[in-house]
């Protein structure tokens, strides 16, 4: 388990510094900040005066490092649209992002796994077809049309609910602007995280049905019928359990594709999260803003994969055991 | 009256081709405390009938027809709440692989107070006691350790230790035991055998122990049943079987023991292989195998063991025959 | 170690391809897939043909013409779906667009095979440090997903190249970014095959034959993966199709002078809310069509070689 993690942080730290040399490069190459800080009518020598001053004539490595240093210590520059420290603007954007995806997953789980156990205990079931018909197509309708055909239906034809912004929002704690409180932020949530659930869930359907079918082929599915167990507690204590190792597997990997369909999602539905932010700011050629939303993004995405680790060490005994060997 | 009795039983395997015959017309009887042994090559239906007994056979495996009654009760038109109650509390099993048995995500306590407190209605801590008493049983060293741990904690003997202690947790009536010491090592072979007949014997517990090793049947078993691709091709009290099998494959398996061979002598074996359920031949299935194969087989009763080969007459003729050229 | 002839012989001609063929006339449903996919790659390569419009021709754009509904709620026959924004006739735009995502797709896949396939092939035959180093990548680029790195790699080039720039070489970075961004998966099964193939006789009577490394893996191996090869390809045309068409969506992709079926959405999308529905959604549904299609033949595929039930 020791040698796991350990691993795993060394592979975090090769990922963070491919993508924090991708983000300086983009830096580096695309913003000029003299140009961005100087009038047009200063003179070539004054400019390049600056340039000494700021180090941008020193070598790649050596301005690598000092961006590195600064990136470490929570310094990713200033976004030249907003006019402030860009982890100021990403953060600021950030709580919007987590609840849209937070609420996805929780839709995702809360669906998807009595469809995916159904499916998987009465495969001939008139239902459980239909849910594998359903999830098959799904697989085939990507998240932007899956988001259009909800914006058409609910908001344009039904006029139901919102179908861009975020609504109210309240501050929770003073750090947090939330919009899981107030009955317009909920409604304004309903369509991104539906859609974003739509688009996650065939993968999840098949994923538990698959695994779960082939736990109840195993020997100990079978010896728990012969002890005479009803058959509640086989498929929802003894298959279940065994069925989600390789779930919580495929969703850290499946983390990547989250981040993606958010940026969908956001721009759809124009929900001011950070991937919103992100396509705004490659529009607006805002280089240090899309450098530290790759690096933001990247951070995000190793806790992630941290996380599930660990959760899979929990659910997992032979993994949480070994670690009590070292 | 019997315990057990299974009659003309037929199970079938469904292909999307064909129906295949996996058990022909299998009848035993089982009578309560007796201990019997199947045995035969792997292939020959004897695990397939262990299952059958709980309807637990796996797709696409299904009862064809037949009978199997517990006392007066007729299992295999039972519903699954009904089996539920037989399975485990009167019928218990134990399987061969013990490492793929338990649950490897739950601990050995869980797994073991489930099966208790889903049959009876006690508390868990009563239940736990019960647990811990009956790893005691089994000569499982500090119990209350085990109890918490996970099935990976444990090794392979030890773990075939706790399924013996799961199946008597309720007191069942028969024990089947599937092939419980072929993934052991050999040195455990022994000790899980022992403890076994032990148990069975201290309880009045029947047994049904499935094999292919005609040695392990004959410290354990009373009575011997011999299965050949679908069929019981001999059946008799195991001293009877193992002196002076009648049934020329039952022959070749005991021909084919180790213990039968000289040191340095090649081992004897039975030429050929099982057929596949597919491939079964017409008439005697084992006739293509047989050395002294020539027409269709017919069962015969001698008195003390039922055979089903059609050699024996030919034998008895012969000898009667000779006999008369004596006189 | 002795060999007799018949491991000599590799387990697989040409029967592979009857028993494909034997196996569609069985299932309509992949027929119907099959037919489906057919139909749009003829329309595709005929498209300047098919389509009642020139999209080339400057007459083509007459805004006069602009956001008028499909024939059937319209009236007006020279437009059977309709037009767009731009008074472009649907039809004709969606048949060029169909064009588009499919050329995109197919090169962006045989790209991505390429790589794939030589990666794979060389990590699981060679075994060792390099298979260990290249699968390694091959977890890292899978566990950011394709999508996302698509995503960075466009922006960052259409910062690079500037706006108008970068539509006019649109297409070449969109095939090179979707062909490079998904090798792992090809590398992923090949090696996988290989491993399982490398374990079998006729390949060890090559090697000892004294056949080249290179041969025995081109020559002798390659051809026995090809079933998965061919489930993956049809999945990943799929798979490249909607990423383009997301890649466009997000205005990272085929710029609306050229549009392609993503661009199209993405174009009529905007207009949804003043009531012009068929812009976006009738080239979303050609859009799903084809990707069901795509999909329902490598599900098929996937079943219909997997080696277990090949044999029989």
């Amino acid at each position: 388990m020791l040698i796991f993690l350990l691993r795993r942080l060394m592979q975090a730290c090769f990922v963070m510094v491919i993508i924090s040399v991708i983000s300086f490069s983009i830096q580096d190459k695309l913003g000029d900040p003299v140009q961005q800080m100087v009038a047009m009518t200063v003179s070539p020598e004054e400019r390049n005066q600056l340039r000494n001053e700021l180090g941008l004539n020193d070598g790649f490595f050596v301005q690598y490092w000092r961006f590195a240093k600064g990136a470490v210590q929570g310094d990713l520059g200033t976004s030249y649209y907003y006019k402030e420290p860009t982890l100021d603007v990403i953060l600021e954007k950030l709580p919007a992002t987590l609840e849209l995806a937070l609420c996805a997953i929780i839709i995702v789980i809360l669906v998807a796994t009595p469809c995916g156990v159904l499916a998987a205990i009465k495969p001939k079931h008139i239902l459980s077809r239909l849910l594998m018909v359903i999830s098959s197509i799904g697989l085939s309708v990507p998240i932007f049309i899956i988001a259009i055909l909800m914006v058409y239906i609910f908001s344009i034809e039904l006029n139901m609910v919102p179908s861009f912004g975020r609504g109210q929002t309240t501050e929770v704690f003073g750090l947090w602007e939330s919009g899981l409180v107030t009955k317009d932020g909920l409604k304004h949530l309903l369509l991104p995280s539906l859609s974003l659930a739509i688009a996650l869930m065939p993968i999840f359907v098949r994923l538990i049905r698959a695994e779960m079918m082939e736990v109840l082929q195993s020997e100990y599915i079978r010896f728990a019928w012969s002890k005479g167990l009803s058959a509640p507690r086989i498929y929802f204590v003894h298959a279940l359990k065994n069925t989600m190792l390789p779930v919580i597997t495929v969703g850290g990997i499946q983390a990547g594709t989250l981040v993606a369909y958010t940026i969908l999602t956001e721009t759809i539905f124009q929900w001011p999260g950070m991937g919103f932010l992100f396509m705004d700011a490659v529009s607006r050629v805002d280089t240090p803003l899309v450098s530290a939303y790759l690096i933001v993004v990247g951070g995000i995405f190793v806790i992630t994969n941290t996380l599930v680790d660990l959760i899979y060490g929990l659910v997992n005994p032979t993994v949480r055991l070994a670690s009590h060997g070292l | 009256m019997n315990l057990l009795s299974v009659s003309h039983l037929h199970v079938n395997f469904h292909m999307k081709k064909q129906e295949l015959a996996a058990l022909i017309d299998v009848s035993f009887t089982l009578n309560r405390g007796e201990r019997i042994a199947i045995v035969g090559e792997s292939g020959a239906g004897k695990s397939i009938l262990g299952f059958s007994i709980v309807n637990l056979i796996g797709k696409p495996g299904y009862i064809e027809s037949g009978s199997i009654k517990l006392e007066n009760k007729e299992l295999t038109t039972m519903n699954l709440r009904q089996l539920q109650e037989v399975r485990g509390k009167r019928i218990a099993m134990i399987f061969q692989d013990p490492m793929m048995t338990l649950n490897p995500v739950l601990t050995i306590g869980d797994q073991l107070v489930e099966t208790i407190r889903s049959h009876t209605k006690i508390s868990y801590k009563d239940a736990r006691n019960i647990a811990i008493e009956k790893l005691h049983n089994v000569q499982i060293a500090s119990p209350e350790k085990r109890f918490d741990q996970y099935p990976h904690e444990l090794s392979g003997g030890m773990r075939q230790r706790v399924i013996i202690a799961s199946v008597l947790l309720l007191n069942p009536d028969i024990i089947i035991a599937d092939e419980p010491t072929t993934a052991l090592d050999v040195t455990i072979q022994a000790e899980i055998l022992q403890l076994l007949l032990a148990i069975c014997r201290d309880n009045g517990v029947a047994l049904i122990l499935i094999s292919h090793d005609l040695g392990v049947v004959s410290k354990v078993a009373e009575r011997t049943l011999v299965m050949y691709a679908g069929h019981i091709v001999e059946e008799g009290p195991t001293l009877e079987i193992i002196n002076d099998p009648q049934h020329p494959y039952t022959q070749g398996l005991l021909n084919a023991l180790p213990q039968m061979t000289l040191p340095g002598q090649r081992l004897n074996q039975i030429q050929g292989s099982m057929p596949s359920l597919t491939e079964r031949p017409s008439g005697c299935a084992f006739h293509p195998r047989c050395p002294y194969a020539t027409q269709k087989p017919q069962f015969i009763y001698n008195g003390v063991s039922t055979v089903a080969c059609f050699i024996i007459e030919d034998m008895l003729n012969e000898f009667s025959e000779n006999e008369k050229e004596a006189l | 170690m002795k060999y007799s002839k018949k491991d000599l012989i590799h387990p697989v001609s040409g029967s592979r391809w009857s028993h494909i063929l034997s196996g569609f006339v069985g299932d309509k449903l992949a027929m119907l897939a099959l037919i489906i996919f057919l139909f749009y790659c003829l329309v595709a390569l005929l498209a300047p043909l098919v389509a009642p419009f020139d999209i080339v021709d400057p007459a083509f754009m007459d805004l006069m013409n602009s956001e008028i509904a499909p024939s059937w709620i319209s009236g007006d026959s020279r437009f059977l779906l309709g037009t767009d924004a731009q008074g472009r006739d649907l039809l004709s735009v969606i048949l060029y667009g169909t064009r588009l995502s499919l050329t995109i797709g197919i090169c962006a896949v045989l790209i991505q095979a390429t790589l794939g396939i030589c990666i794979g092939l060389v990590a699981g035959y060679l075994g060792g440090r390099i298979d260990n180093f290249l699968m390694r990548c091959a977890d890292i680029q899978l566990s950011f997903s394709n999508m996302m790195v698509a995503i960075v790699f466009l922006a960052i080039f259409q910062s690079l190249f500037g706006m108008a720039r970068y539509q006019q070489l649109a297409m070449v970075i969109l095939i090179l970014v979707i062909g490079l961004t998904e090798w792992p998966l090809f590398a992923r099964t090949i090696r996988a095959s290989v491993l399982a193939e490398k374990q079998q006789e006729y390949v060890d009577a090559a090697r000892v034959m004294g056949i080249s490394s290179k041969r025995i893996m081109f020559r002798h191996i390659l051809p026995n993966t090809l079933s998965p090869i061919l489930v993956i390809f049809t999945v990943q045309i799929a798979n490249a199709i909607v990423a383009e068409a997301a890649l466009s969506f997000l205005g990272l992709g085929m710029p609306a002078t050229e549009p392609s079926l993503g661009s199209l959405i993405s174009e009529g999308f905007a207009y949804m809310f003043a009531g012009s529905w068929w812009i976006c959604v009738i080239p979303s549904v050609t859009l799903i069509i084809l990707i069901l299609a795509m999909n329902l033949l490598g599900d098929w595929l996937r079943d219909h070689l997997n080696p277990r039930t090949y044999k029989d």
